[in-house]
């Protein structure tokens, strides 16, 4: 049987860089076959070119066993390719079936659109393929997950029997993941195929047919799930031997570090956000909020590190009474804090790497004397960090806003771990990095727990925290409804506790979802 | 849990590999900060702004017209003169002409000399009220925020100058004038503290406050000059003459205004440029203005910072206006500035906000405006041409685009350190 669709030796060049170097992909009807490597790995480029963005400098395409080359994304729908990008394109203000239509207007008599046959259509798309769409809805009104699946019917609206998902599920909660992979199975049971462009290890061996391996612009080699496990797949990624089970030793818990009592937070329209919550942390071990993003973590950091301040309630760290206290005298305390959103939070981008190393210790020498910034301290200081936490920078001088996200996260923790710290706030320390960096923060996370610094650390991803934490506390709705030790803890239980859900079950629709 | 082997070699040999060049000095940071801005784009804005007005002065004049009436030939003959003319009266204007400086120094009769060089320190002079002016706005955008304010403060700057000129008395020079800059100084930070409190402490635009200060300022002067500060022997509001022990001492003999302001002015250019790049404060003032959230992040005070920055802009500007009082007027009429304020904001957009680049762009407008009052005498141009001139200048620098098709220049190259994100953002381009 031909494959739907096969890439022959397709290269591309950018200028210093080749991105795709000879790939060859094979797809089959009704396979879902997902396309896994690292961040700038070359998978993206090479779906532009299969929809059409880019043409490439080499190689051949056949659709159906007939020559394709796009020239525009509208070659490429013609031909049945349809892509969903990673940031939706959806007006919010119109209705799904507004933005269905967009592009592809049906039209009665006179110009005038024609809502109800397009309306029509979708519905009927939604029940064929059990999509929950209201054609109705306006998208603003919507959540993500539903979102996505308004674009995924774009694509079905168009006839498309080749799905491009790019990184899916990164902007899901573990619970509409797994129905988008159910809507892909649907899909691919009717005969449309799929490739799904990923980076997560878990989605590809339980929801894939089929999985190739993208590293630096080549092929590394495809498998089925059943030839696969996870450190292997992490190996072909990275290209080198990847732990990713972390084994770490029993915890040594020591004195009390961190201790909330009652803590009620309003956010910026005044509305409570966090609902009476109370926690400790001690030394030596790591404490994992895990939460559907939206449920209060977010200000219960900020209200810790003092960039919020909080309604009621109570914190003390390492016995200071710090619920008014400003973020430098928290910082002072022996505080570190890796922001849940590194860019507008936790570094200036235009400036260099030396100076965000010195962000919250410009003013202590060594790095001042009365008054005067010492930049030969602060140029070695960079240079020590950016060799022992392994900056990949051209210079230390480069600004840190032209790193990739894994080594501006790393610019932070170098930051956050090089000066003497008894408490460590992590939040949402590995959000959007590759394998590699993944893998380097939790060692460093772990070390520093071994060290007897007590870790709180906050994460929407449920993996990262059932790996490092000692114990779990799940927050939801502005509450920690339950804290249980991570030993024997199971991904069901706190999975359906993200959710709200603790004897009494709920669709997982209801749960509140923010975007982005 | 070992280190990740490196295959090639790690960031720190890398890092020692690049050739270091021995510590760099102040001064070529200083000018390499400058030249990373474009510079070539900024020089050919200047270049074309001038040639630009230099036509608007030629298709303005009434004789071009009358010689094309009566031959194409003549038409073009007359345009190159009345450009010539315009470019040449606008440079002898400035600079001062050459064949009476070379007589002069022939001559070598030493207030000859100082007749012939004095066109080229009025232009100085005129710069001076630029430098200070432009460095308040410059500090304020390095910080990020929008001092519109400039002017006002320096009416507030000149205010506080005259009544520390004409209401203090008995003190030796070297004392009362300084003191007298300092307190209009302290008089323009006053002007730059009250919008810069209203933000930090409710949120208020400083854009707004800044330039509704404005208003008061123009307000208070005529209150004060038409009141207490008004010189009692004459009729229209001016104030008394400051004391000559409170005058900016001028180096050269009359007519030759140039006086000690302009070595103030680089002074503080040069403080201005310690205290943003080289001190805590500055390190705390930039990264406010960069990224707010990262300062509160870490443990920086938004509030301190932006009422310090709006103070030390207000400052700058203040010792616009006294040293206008102090070394060039010598008293304070009403309307005495003539927008040098507003000038300002288009100085340091010109100077990219670096004290370097506004002293530059200063004495390009000084120059200018000095070269455009002979211009006016001697070539019939209209002085307004200058404003065309600057008005197109800021226009091609603000619009790089339209000069780098002009001169058909490359766009300017993106220094992308990961080739991994450089490709993303590639990926990311269409």
């Amino acid at each position: 049987m031909t494959p739907v669709l096969e890439l022959r030796g397709i290269t591309k060049r950018f200028p210093g860089v080749v991105a795709n170097d000879h790939i060859d992909l094979k797809l089959e009807a009704g396979e879902v076959h997902a396309l896994l490597g690292e961040n700038g790995a070359g998978k993206t480029t090479l779906m532009n070119i299969l929809y059409g963005l880019y043409s490439p400098d080499e190689g051949e395409i056949f659709v159906k066993g007939k020559p394709f080359m796009p020239k525009s994304p509208s070659d490429a729908i013609s031909a049945g390719i349809g892509m969903v990008h990673q940031h939706f394109m959806l007006v919010p203000v119109f209705t799904v079936t507004e933005n269905v239509m967009l592009g592809d207007e049906y039209v009665k008599r006179g110009g005038i659109l024609d809502r109800k046959r397009a309306a029509d259509r979708i519905r009927q798309i939604s029940d064929q393929y059990n999509l929950f769409v209201d054609p109705d809805a306006y998208i603003k009104d919507t959540p993500v997950g539903i979102q996505q699946r308004v674009e995924i019917i774009k694509l079905l609206f168009r006839e498309a029997d080749i799905l491009i998902l790019d990184e899916p599920t990164a902007v899901l909660t573990p619970q509409e993941a797994d129905e988008l992979f159910k809507i892909m199975e649907n899909l691919s049971r009717m005969g449309k195929s799929i490739i799904f462009i990923t980076h997560k290890l878990r989605e590809v061996l339980e929801f894939s047919d089929r999985i190739t391996v993208i590293r630096g612009g080549k092929v590394m080699g495809s498998v089925t799930p059943a030839e696969a496990d996870q450190n292997k797949l992490a190996s072909m990624m990275v290209g080198r031997d990847i732990e990713l089970d972390i084994d770490k030793k029993p915890a040594r818990v020591g004195e009390k570090v961190l201790e909330i009592k009652d803590l009620m937070v309003a956010d910026a329209q005044n509305h409570l956000v966090v609902k009476g919550i109370n926690l400790e942390v001690h030394a030596g071990e790591i404490v994992g909020i895990a939460g559907v993003q939206g449920n209060g973590q977010t200000e219960l950091v900020r209200t810790v590190t003092g960039l919020m301040h909080p309604v009621s309630g109570k914190i003390t760290i390492l016995g200071k009474d710090t619920t008014h206290a400003s973020p430098q005298e928290i910082i002072e305390l022996g505080t570190a804090h890796i922001p849940e959103d590194r860019q507008k939070d936790g570094l200036v981008l235009p400036y260099p790497i030396t100076d965000n190393l010195i962000l919250n210790t410009f003013y202590k020498p060594p790095f001042a004397k009365g008054g005067m910034l010492q930049e030969p301290e602060i140029a070695k200081n960079a240079r020590e960090l950016v060799s022992s936490f392994d900056i990949r920078t051209p210079s230390i001088e480069t600004p840190v806003g032209t790193l990739s996200g894994g080594n501006q996260q790393k610019v932070i923790v170098a930051r956050e771990f090089s000066r003497p710290i008894k408490f460590l706030v992590a939040s949402q320390p590995t959000r959007g990095l590759d394998v590699g960096s993944i893998e380097y923060i939790h060692h460093r996370l772990i070390e520093k727990r071994d060290e007897g610094c007590a870790v709180l650390l906050v994460s929407t991803e449920l993996d990262e925290i059932m790996q490092l934490s000692d114990r779990i506390g799940v927050i939801f709705g502005g509450k920690i409804i339950k804290i249980l030790p991570a030993k024997g803890a199971t991904k069901e239980e706190i999975g359906l506790l993200m959710a709200g859900v603790e004897s009494e079950s709920k669709t997982p629709d209801s749960q509140p979802v923010s975007v982005g | 849990m070992t280190e990740p082997e490196q295959k090639a070699q790690t960031p720190a040999e890398k890092l020692e590999k690049t050739p270091k060049a021995s510590k760099p000095n102040t001064f070529t940071v200083f000018l390499e900060e400058v030249s990373r801005n474009s510079l070539t784009v900024t020089i050919l804005a200047i270049v074309t702004g001038l040639l630009l007005g230099g036509l608007v002065a030629v298709v303005t004049t009434e004789t071009v017209y009358e010689a094309f009436k009566f031959s194409f030939g003549y038409g073009f003959s007359e345009a190159f003169r009345v450009l010539g003319a315009t470019y040449s009266a606008l440079f002898t204007g400035s600079f001062g002409q050459p064949e009476v400086i070379r007589a002069a120094i022939a001559s070598g009769d030493w207030q000859q000399i100082n007749i012939a060089f004095s066109p080229f320190f009025e232009s100085l002079v005129q710069s001076t009220p630029y430098i200070f002016a432009g460095l308040a706005v410059a500090l304020g955008f390095r910080v990020g925020l929008f001092n519109i304010g400039a002017e006002g403060q320096i009416f507030v700057g000149a205010l506080a100058a005259v009544w520390a000129g004409t209401q203090i008395h008995g003190l030796p020079a070297i004392i009362h004038a300084p003191l007298a800059l300092l307190i209009g100084g302290l008089g323009g930070a006053i002007w730059g503290f009250i919008p810069g409190l209203l933000k930090a402490k409710t949120g208020a635009n400083e854009v707004i406050n800044t330039m509704m200060m404005n208003y008061i300022a123009f307000r208070l002067s005529e209150y004060l000059l038409t009141g207490v500060l008004k010189d009692p022997t004459k009729a229209h509001p001016i104030s008394a003459t400051v004391d000559t022990a409170a005058w900016l001492p001028r180096l050269f003999p009359t007519p030759n205004r140039f006086h000690v302001g302009f070595f103030v002015a680089l002074l503080l250019a040069f403080l201005v440029y310690l205290l943003l790049f080289k001190t805590t404060l500055g390190f705390q003032l930039r990264t406010v203005g960069f990224n707010p959230n990262a300062a509160r992040y870490a443990g920086m005070s938004i509030v301190k910072n932006t009422v310090i920055a709006l103070s030390l802009s207000g400052a700058l500007a203040g010792l616009a206006g006294a040293n206008e009082v102090l070394g060039v007027n010598r008293n304070l009429g009403v309307a005495f500035s003539s927008g040098y304020g507003f000038d300002s904001i288009a100085l340091a957009l010109l100077g990219n906000s670096h004290p370097l680049g506004v002293v530059l762009a200063s004495l390009l407008f000084g120059f200018l405006r000095n070269g455009a009052l002979r211009m006016q005498l001697q070539a019939g141009i209209p002085i307004d041409i200058i404003s065309i001139m600057q008005a197109a200048i800021l226009a091609f620098i603000a619009a790089p685009g339209i000069i780098r098709t002009i001169y058909r220049l490359k766009e300017p190259k993106e220094t992308v350190a990961d080739p991994v994100l450089s490709t993303k953002l590639k990926e990311q381009q269409p």
